[in-house]
C-alpha cells in the first residue's frame, strides 16, 4: 500500500483550487500537509515574530483546509506556521486553530512543534564545538546571539513524526524544512527514503511542480520504489519535465538536498510520463549521515525612516547623481553640526529609482528617464534618533541646489509628512548548523484538546 | 552581438535562502543549449555579479537544457544594503549579456 499526501497549495495564505481539494479528499489520502511559511520576504518575519499573511486570509483557507481534514478523517500539518516558526507564530496559528474548531463545534486534538532556540542553547552548543557555518555565515558570538530577536532550528521528519505519535489530529509545527512536514509519514511507514525526500521537495510549493501553478493542489504517493505525483485542479498535468524543473527551484544545487541526518542526491533520478498527467520517479537516493539542523536567526540592525522625492526638472534629472553626491556631503556635515553624530554614527542612503535603484552597482546600463525617483534611507540606533535625522533632511531633500549660483529648485514630494518611520530593520544573523544527539532535544511539544489542557506530550 | 534573452526562452533569479541567489537559463532546445553553454563564460558571469570565480557554482543541465548560476548573494538579504528583496531582478543581468 502506498502512502498517499495531500497536498493543498505551496503556502497558506495565497489560495488554492477548492474543486481541487474536495476531489483530493475523495481520494483518501493519508495526511493532508502544507507548507506554512519561508524566508523569501526577509528578516522581518522571524525578527519581529509575526506571521506576512493577513490573519483573514490564513483563517478562511485554514478553515478550509480543517473542514477538509474532517472530511478525510486523517492528520493534518502545517509546518513553519506563521511564515517564520517562531514560538509566537505556533501560537498564532493556534489561536486561530481554537476559534475556528469553537465555530464549528469541532472537538479536535492539537499537537504544537516548537522550533524557538534560546540563545544560551546555541551558545552551549558553540563553545561544545557542534554549531558549524554554512558558507557564507556571519560571525556569531554567545554575546551575538544574546542579541538575536528570534532563533529556530529547522525541524526534520522525525520531529513532525513524533508529534503525529501523539495521535494529533492537526500538527502545528514551528520552522521545519519544506519537505520535512511531506516526508515524515510515508518514511515512518518505511517507503523508500530518497523518494519521500524527492516527491517532498517536488511537491513543497505544491503545484508549482505542473502546467498550472496556480492551482496549488497536488497528490503525491510514495511507495518502496519510488513516487508519483499528479496535480488535481482540472487541466493541470504534470510532465517529466515541469516536475524535474522543479529542482532547480529557489534551490543552489539543482542534485543534492541536505535535510536534517543526510542528504538526497537526485543525480540518478528518472522522471516518466505514467500519462498526459502523472509522472512516477524512481531513482532518487538518500544519502544518511550525521543529524544536523539548520539555525535561522534574525536580529535588530537599527532602526529606519525613509523619504522619497521625484525630480522632474530635465536639469536635475540630468545631473541626479552630482545633486545626490553633493546634497549627501552637505547632510553629513549639518548633522553633524546640529546633532552633533558623525557621520560613522548612522547610516544615510540616496538611491536613484529610474537609474539604478534595483542593482546599484552592478548595473551597467544607462537611459535617459523622464523623472527620478530619489528614495533617501536614514538608519539610525534608534527610531528617535532615525525620525530627527529624516526631519533634520527633509527640507534639503525639497529644496537642496546642484549649485551655489542657482535658484533654490523645490521638488515633488508625494505624501506629508514627508519622511516615514519604518521601525526596525532586522537582518538574518544565522547561516549555521547545530548537531543534536538527539533529534528531540532541541525541539518541544505541547498537546491540547479544543480548549481544554491536556498536556500529554513531555517537554524535553 | 545578440543579447541572450534573445536567443533563450527565459532567464530567471532568485532567492536560494537569504545567503544564495540562483539564476537559471531555460534554452529550451538542444542547439541553443549547446551554443549557450558554450558561449556562457563562467568567469565573465561571476565578473558580472562581482563575485569570485570560484564562488560560483554552474550546472549544464542537459536533460532540460537549462545552465544554472547559483553564488553567495552580492548583499545577505534584508540587509541595510539590500535593494532586491527577492533576488528576482538580478537576471535581467544575465539576459542582458552579449552572446559571441
Amino acid at each position: 500500500m502506498p502512502t498517499r499526501v495531500l497536498i493543498p497549495s505551496g503556502v497558506l495564505g495565497l489560495g488554492f483550487d477548492r474543486a481541487a481539494l474536495a476531489r483530493g479528499v475523495t481520494m483518501q489520502p493519508d495526511i493532508i500537509a502544507i507548507d506554512g511559511g519561508s524566508t523569501d520576504s526577509g528578516p522581518f518575519s522571524l525578527g519581529a515574530g509575526q506571521s506576512k499573511y493577513a490573519r483573514a486570509a490564513t483563517k478562511s483557507e485554514w478553515a478550509d483546509i480543517m473542514a477538509a481534514r474532517r472530511a478525510a478523517r486523517v492528520p493534518l500539518v502545517i509546518g513553519t506556521a506563521g511564515t517564520c516558526g517562531a514560538d509566537a507564530t505556533v501560537d498564532w496559528m493556534a489561536d486561530i486553530t481554537a476559534e475556528i474548531a469553537a465555530e464549528t463545534g469541532e472537538r479536535v486534538k492539537i499537537a504544537k512543534l516548537y522550533s524557538g532556540q534560546p540563545a544560551d542553547r546555541v551558545a552551549r552548543a558553540l563553545k561544545e564545538g557542534r554549531v558549524q557555518p554554512l558558507t557564507p555565515a556571519p560571525e556569531i558570538t554567545s554575546e551575538v546571539l544574546a542579541t538575536m530577536t528570534n532563533i529556530v532550528a529547522l525541524a526534520g521528519a522525525e520531529q513532525i513524526q513524533a508529534a503525529l505519535a501523539t495521535g494529533a489530529d492537526i500538527v502545528i509545527a514551528g520552522r521545519t524544512t519544506d519537505t520535512a512536514i511531506i516526508a515524515a509519514l510515508p518514511l515512518s511507514r518505511g517507503e523508500n527514503p530518497g523518494a519521500c525526500w524527492h516527491g517532498a521537495k517536488i511537491g513543497e510549493c505544491g503545484a508549482l511542480c505542473s502546467t498550472n501553478p496556480t492551482s496549488g493542489v497536488i497528490l503525491i504517493d510514495f511507495d518502496s520504489d519510488g513516487f508519483t505525483v499528479e496535480p488535481l485542479a482540472e487541466g493541470a498535468a504534470c510532465t517529466p519535465h515541469s516536475v524535474s524543473a522543479h529542482m532547480l527551484y529557489e534551490n543552489a544545487d539543482p542534485f543534492l538536498l541536505y535535510e536534517p541526518g543526510g542528504h538526497l542526491d537526485v543525480r540518478a533520478a528518472r522522471y516518466t510520463a505514467l500519462d498526459a498527467r502523472r509522472v512516477r520517479v524512481e531513482g532518487s537516493v538518500w544519502v544518511p549521515g550525521p543529524y544536523t539542523v539548520k539555525l535561522e536567526g534574525a536580529r535588530v540592525a537599527g532602526y529606519q525612516t525613509t523619504i522619497l522625492a521625484v525630480l522632474r526638472d530635465p536639469h536635475y534629472v540630468a545631473h541626479a547623481r552630482d545633486w545626490v553626491v553633493r546634497l549627501t556631503g552637505f547632510l553629513h556635515e549639518t548633522i553633524r553640526h546640529r546633532m552633533r553624530l558623525p557621520p560613522e554614527a548612522y547610516g544615510l542612503e540616496f538611491r536613484l529609482i529610474g537609474v539604478d535603484a534595483a542593482l546599484g552597482m552592478l548595473e551597467n546600463q544607462a537611459g535617459a528617464p523622464v523623472e527620478v525617483g530619489v528614495l533617501g534611507i536614514v538608519t539610525a540606533s534608534s527610531q528617535a534618533q532615525a525620525a530627527e535625522i529624516g526631519k533634520l533632511i527633509n527640507p534639503f531633500v525639497l529644496h537642496y541646489p546642484l549649485t551655489d549660483d542657482e535658484e533654490l529648485p523645490t521638488f515633488a514630494f508625494p505624501y506629508s509628512p514627508a519622511t516615514t518611520d519604518r521601525g526596525a530593520l532586522y537582518e538574518f544573523a544565522l547561516n549555521h548548523v547545530m548537531r543534536l544527539d538527539d533529534p528531540m532535544e532541541a525541539f518541544r511539544l505541547e498537546g491540547e484538546t479544543l480548549g481544554e489542557k491536556v498536556p500529554h506530550a513531555e517537554a524535553r | 552581438m545578440p543579447k541572450l534573452a534573445e536567443l533563450v526562452v527565459k532567464v530567471r533569479s532568485k532567492n536560494a535562502g537569504p545567503f544564495w541567489v540562483t539564476v537559471d537559463v531555460f534554452c529550451g532546445d538542444a542547439a541553443t543549449f549547446s551554443r549557450i553553454a558554450a558561449a556562457l563564460d563562467t568567469a565573465a558571469v561571476a565578473a558580472l555579479y562581482d563575485q569570485p570565480a570560484q564562488l560560483l557554482k554552474r550546472f549544464d543541465i542537459i536533460d532540460l537544457n537549462v545552465i544554472k548560476f547559483s553564488f553567495p548573494r552580492p548583499v545577505v538579504q534584508g540587509s541595510a544594503e539590500d535593494r532586491d528583496m527577492h533576488g528576482a531582478q538580478w537576471a535581467h543581468l544575465m539576459a542582458e549579456f552579449e552572446i559571441a
